[in-house]
Formats: structure tokens, sequence, C-alpha cells
């Protein structure tokens, strides 16, 4: 893995202050294509305000999340696992940053692209590629696949193959966090293609009126699957429509692990507080097809260097590591090498793993 | 003991039993709270049970159902109400990809207690959008369950069994029926999904007889056994899932004819499945050919006289058996 490390001027004043909701919305003025914003385009790597464990928790997360969707890849085309396999290298960010801020009796949904999101909230590795195998050792038994995966016991409550799915089950999770009297969070994964499905204006309305505690968290990739967001999206930043639902509304910049911690920990906390519902808009960028197999023709090679070079979300936490004394280079390589170890035990265990035995077909229809 | 209650009061007595007895019931629906309901099957709830466990939602039927979802999988037991059957359509993705399915796609590892109050039936004027029978299509769907009592007794008992299951069910309340008067046990009793009822005993000719044509059967077997000396059998499934095949093949096996009658669209729906599953199972007892009515294949129009053309009556239900049993119809 190839590291930059870079620094700029603007680096020292964006690192005096924290981001918090309020404050980042100017940070998101910038759209950050690499056309449109040259400003965007000098990331500033901040010190760390996250402790140096959890950095290396996250850095962790990060490589281990690049690593499994890297060999979800090669074991689909090896042809070793049935389906689509929707991969999330170069969001990584996103799904750590966000799951660092909760606990693991907060509650996420996610979405077809949810391999990243479900280890963040803690799920194994072994079962995970087992699922995405179809075996019986799998999370779901073999029973959902890659779309579907899900980890109750970690307040996982499933990926979803419907775009916008899990808008109502994350707010339904939230009403029921209320109603019990707990002070959990739910937390809602879903992309700039489900911002535009209805149900999201049905559950953001009533997550305003009874000031649910939930999180709306938009992943901004700028694709829906193969069109350019902009291109079906009548609002230059989806975030701007918050307001308009009744919701507090925040930006981030989805490659920094720690903006996007910083940003859902205020926002949790501001739930945990009865404050009620936040929406977060992240930019970010899949480095992959929409999913494996896409030779994603509808970008150019040069949109995606620009991303790959610039907004690799592990590239820029390790820098930062870096430069802050906080990481060398042979320790971040030891944990890559670690990692890889772990994602190719597995692999193994996946492929070793028995497919379920057909007479399981008819079971769990009904509880 | 017994009471007289009507069917709308038979709902209430449910849900306000079943709240009493579990702090993680609650009802969600449009006008469900202070108002009473459209219907007023929700009267004295919120005075009861408050704001927090009676909510006035918003008119977007997708979006409740979806939190109900989200609710039921985290440790409630909510009961949404779609005030007209025919709002249901908004709510597919929710009801058919998630919470039909979300147990079964994770491998069983969680429960989804969740029942869908709805309404069902034509006969008030109220045209193609107010007026469907839809159970048929949530049938056709593994994962729910779906109940229609046709009286009062079968109103409260079959839906505090719906709020108990751990299963998303969908109980179908026929409009025309929440005046029908009815008596039920004064103590506490539930109705078992799957046991179907035989409401009327006869030997001629069974009519299987979905929720509202559950008291048309009644009334064209009084007027069949006086006028034509036919004996008619009456069995009302209760719940089309599960459904209770033996009580259904046994009285069919024992008269030797069958009618089934329903009020949704005859093509492609419940008739049809229970005409294959006789034919399954019982086809060397049938005297004559399985006979169905349904509603005609048009949507429900406004008019009476349009509206009543298009949906079975008792008169059709007579007509219809005494075909069966090659008699003239008048």
């Amino acid at each position: 893995m190839k590291r930059k490390t870079r620094t700029t001027p603007r680096a020292k004043a964006a690192a005096e202050s924290r981001v918090t909701p309020s404050r980042s919305k100017a940070a998101a003025k910038s759209r950050v294509t690499p056309s449109r914003s040259k400003a965007a385009a000098k990331f500033p790597p901040r010190p760390p305000t996250a402790d140096t464990d959890m950095l290396w928790s996250m850095y962790r997360k990060m490589v281990q999340i690049r690593k499994f969707e890297e060999h979800v890849w090669d074991v689909y085309t090896r042809g070793l696992m049935p389906g689509l396999a929707h991969l999330y290298i170069g969001e990584e960010a996103v799904a750590v940053g966000a799951c660092a801020a909760l606990r693991d009796d907060d509650y996420i949904t996610s979405t077809h692209r949810g391999h990243g999101h479900c280890l963040a909230k803690g799920a194994r590795l072994d079962r995970m590629m087992a699922e995405i195998m179809g075996k019986e050792a799998g999370y779901c038994r073999g029973k959902g696949g890659s779309m579907h995966i899900a980890d109750m016991s970690m307040g996982n409550l499933g990926a979803n193959g419907i775009v916008g799915g899990g808008f109502g089950i994350a707010t339904g999770a939230a009403l029921s966090a209320k109603m019990r009297g707990t002070d959990q969070v739910s937390l809602c994964f879903f992309g700039d293609g489900a911002a535009n499905q209805g149900i999201f204006l049905e559950t953001a309305n009533m997550a305003a009126i009874w000031d649910l505690p939930v999180i709306y968290l938009c992943e901004n990739n700028q694709y829906g699957e193969h069109t350019p967001s902009g291109k079906v999206t009548g609002a230059e930043r989806i975030v701007d429509r918050a307001a308009a639902m009744g919701l507090a509304g925040v930006r981030a910049e989805g490659a920094d692990v720690i903006e996007v911690y910083e940003i859902i920990a205020a926002a949790v906390a501001r739930a945990r507080r009865g404050e009620g519902a936040t929406f977060v808009e992240v930019m970010t960028y899949r480095f992959r097809g929409h999913h494996v197999g896409d030779a994603a023709t509808y970008r150019t090679p040069e949109e995606l260097k620009w991303w790959m070079e610039n907004r690799d979300p592990i590239n820029l936490l390790a820098e930062r590591m870096i430069k802050h004394g906080i990481a060398d280079q042979s320790r971040l390589e030891r944990v890559d090498e670690q990692v890889e170890e772990e994602v190719i035990e597995a692999v193994e265990f996946a492929c070793n793993a028995p497919l379920p035995p057909a007479d399981q077909v008819g079971e769990d229809v009904y509880a | 003991m017994m009471a007289e209650i009507t069917y709308r009061e038979a709902v209430i007595q449910a849900m306000a039993e079943e709240m009493r007895r579990d702090d993680t019931v609650f009802l969600i629906g449009e006008d469900v709270g202070p108002s009473g309901g459209i219907f007023k099957c929700s009267e004295g709830l919120f005075d009861e049970f408050g704001a927090d466990r009676v909510i006035d939602a918003p008119i977007t039927e997708a979006g409740y159902i979806g939190l109900s979802v989200g609710a039921a999988v985290t440790g409630m037991r909510p009961i949404a109400e779609l005030m007209f059957g025919d709002f249901s359509l908004l709510t597919m993705d929710q009801i058919v990809n998630q919470a039909a399915k979300i147990r079964y796609m994770t491998g069983g590892q969680c429960r989804v207690p969740l029942t869908i109050r709805l309404t069902m039936g034509a006969g008030r004027s109220s045209a193609a959008q107010h007026s469907q029978s839809l159970h048929a299509l949530f049938a056709h769907i593994p994962g729910l369950k779906v109940a229609l009592p046709s009286c009062p007794r079968d109103a409260k008992g079959l839906l505090k069994t719906a709020i108990r299951d751990d299963n998303p069910v969908l109980v179908f309340e026929g409009k025309l029926m929440y005046n029908d008067k009815g008596t039920v046990p004064e103590e506490e009793y539930t109705i078992p999904f799957g046991v179907a009822e035989i409401k009327r005993r006869g030997d001629d000719c069974t009519i299987i007889a979905i929720s509202s044509m559950v008291g048309l059967a009644l009334e064209a077997a009084e007027t069949l056994s006086l006028e034509d000396d036919i004996s008619v059998e009456v069995v009302d499934p209760r719940t089309l899932v599960p459904l209770d095949e033996e009580t259904l093949v046994d009285s069919v096996r024992k008269t030797g004819y069958a009618l089934i009658a329903d009020e949704g669209s005859l093509r492609y729906g419940v008739t049809g499945e229970l005409a294959a599953l006789i034919s399954e199972t019982a086809f060397d007892y049938l005297d004559a050919p399985v006979k169905r009515i349904g509603a005609a294949q048009v949507p429900i129009p406004f008019s009476p006289s349009l509206e009543m053309a298009a949906i079975p009556n008792a008169e059709t239900i007579v007509d219809a058996v005494r075909a069966l049993r090659g008699k003239n119809q008048r």
C-alpha cells in the first residue's frame, strides 16, 4: 500500500477547531469532486483528536474492510461465491468513523453495499465470509448472502437489498428505544440514490415530529448504480433537505475517519440527550464499480485516479498518524500483514464450511 | 357468561386487553388517537393509554408501517392500522420485502411481532380506491399470516392471537360488519390461528366462505333449507395463513359439493387456491366440479347499482348452490 505524507498550509488552521455539526457547514461548502473543487483537493491533515488507541483501532478496522473486500473480489472472480458483490472499497472511513461513535447496543441498518458497515459494527470476518459464500456457518445460515447480512447481537439490524429499505427499520428501532426508555440510538446508512426514495421523507418526518434518536447517514458516493447522482438529484447538496424535513443537518468529508467520527459522535450525543434526529451527508467515492464485474464506464479513469490518490481514507489516516508520531511505517505494515492473515483465515474457514442442507429451506419463515 | 357486543367493540376490547396485559403493545395509525379512528375502532384507547401508546401517525402509510417493522424487531409489539385496506398498496415494500422476509433472510435472528389491522369490502359507495378486498395479495407472500374474522367473537379472539403472535399478521376487518352484533365470552379467550369453524352444519353442500361472505352464506343456507330443502354446511377458514385444510376438505368429502365464496376478485385469488386444494385432496369425493364466486373483474364502481353488480350477495350464493346441485336457477 502506497502512502504519501503531505501537509498544506491550511492544515494547521483547520486543525485548531474541532469539527462540530454547526461549524462544518462551512467546510461542506466545497463539493468534493475533482473537477469542481480545487480547495477540497488540499485535504487538511489535522492532528487527530481521538485517542491513540482509537486511531489504531480505526486504522485496523479500515484495513480489515479493505482487505476483506479485496478477498471478496477474489473469491467472486474465482467463482467461489454466488450472487452479487457490491464492494465498499474507498468508503471505509464512513462506516468505521460512524460505528466508532456507537455502542454495541446501538442499532444500525445497512445497505446493499454493506460489508463495511457490518464489520465496523463488530461482525466476525469468518462468519461474514461464510455468509457471502452461502454457507451454513454464515450470519444468516446462508439465507441472506452479501446483501442481507445482519448481526442482531451487535445491533446490526441488517443490510437491505432494497435501496432505501433501511429507513423504516432504523427509524422504528429509534421509536422502540424511546418507547422502552433506553438511551440507545439508531443509525441508518444509505446512499445518494436512496436519498431520493419517498420513504426517506416519510420516516424522517416522523423522526422530526417525535424527536427520535436516529441518525440518517447519507454516504454520497456520487453514483446511484451507474448514474451520476447530480443527474438525478434536484439538490446541489443533499443535506440541504435536512432543514425542510425538520432535521439538523451537517455535511462531512467522508474520507476523513476522524471527521466522520466526530460528527457522528456529536449527533449521537444529541440523540442520547433526547434532542432528536440528525441528517449527515458525507462525501465519499467507491473505488470499484457498482458490483464486481461492473467496468464503471460511466466515469473517467482520471476521476477515479484523483479520488484514489487524494481521498484514500486508509492512506490519509496513516499519513496523519505518522506525521503526529503515533505510527511509523513498519508498525502500520505489521497491522496490514496481521489483518491480511486474519482475512485469509476467514476465507479458508468459509471455503471449507459446508453449504446448508436442503432440508433447511423451510426453516425460519415463521417464528 | 356471554355478552352481546358489536364487531367494532370486539376489536377495541381486544386491543385494550392486550395493551393492559403487555406494555410493549402500542397502536399507531391515522386518526387512531383522540378522534378514535375513522371507523371509531380505537375509541377510548387514547384516554386509557395516552399519546405514547396510541399514536396518531402522519398520512404516510409506508412510513409508519416501516417504523412498526423496526419497532417489532427491537422489542415492541406494534398494532398498525391502515384505515382502508386499499392503502396497504402504498406499504408493499415494508410489508412484503421487509416485514415478511427479515426473519428468514437473517437466518432466524429476529422475530417480527407486528399486527396490521386493515379493512376490506365494498358496499359503501366508496368507489375503486376504498373498497377493495386485497387479502389474497398478502396470503400469497410467505412470512405473513392472514386472518379474516367474520363475527364479533372471532374479531376479538383472532386479534388477540395476532397481537401475541411473533410474526407479521394482517387482520382484515369487514367494514360493513363493524356494527354487527354477536355474543362473545365475557372471560378472557383467544382463538388459535389455523382452526376453521363450521358456522352451520349441513350434509348436501359445503360453502367455504371468507369474511364478509360468511354472513351472506348463512343467509343463503337458510333460504336453501326453506325453499329447496338443501342442507348447506358453511365453513369459515378464519385464517388463510395458516390454513386449516383438514376441516375444509373433510366437509367437502362429506357433502360432495363445494362452493367457495370470497369478496376478492375472482381471478388468481383465494377461491382459485381453495378450489385447487379441494381438487388435489377431495377429487374422488366430488359429485360436481367445484364452483366459486367472487368480485367481478372490474374496479369496484361507485354508483350503488353498479357496485351491487360487482360483488356477490346472498342471492348469487343461493343461485350458485342450486346450479351446483343441478337445480334450475330462478
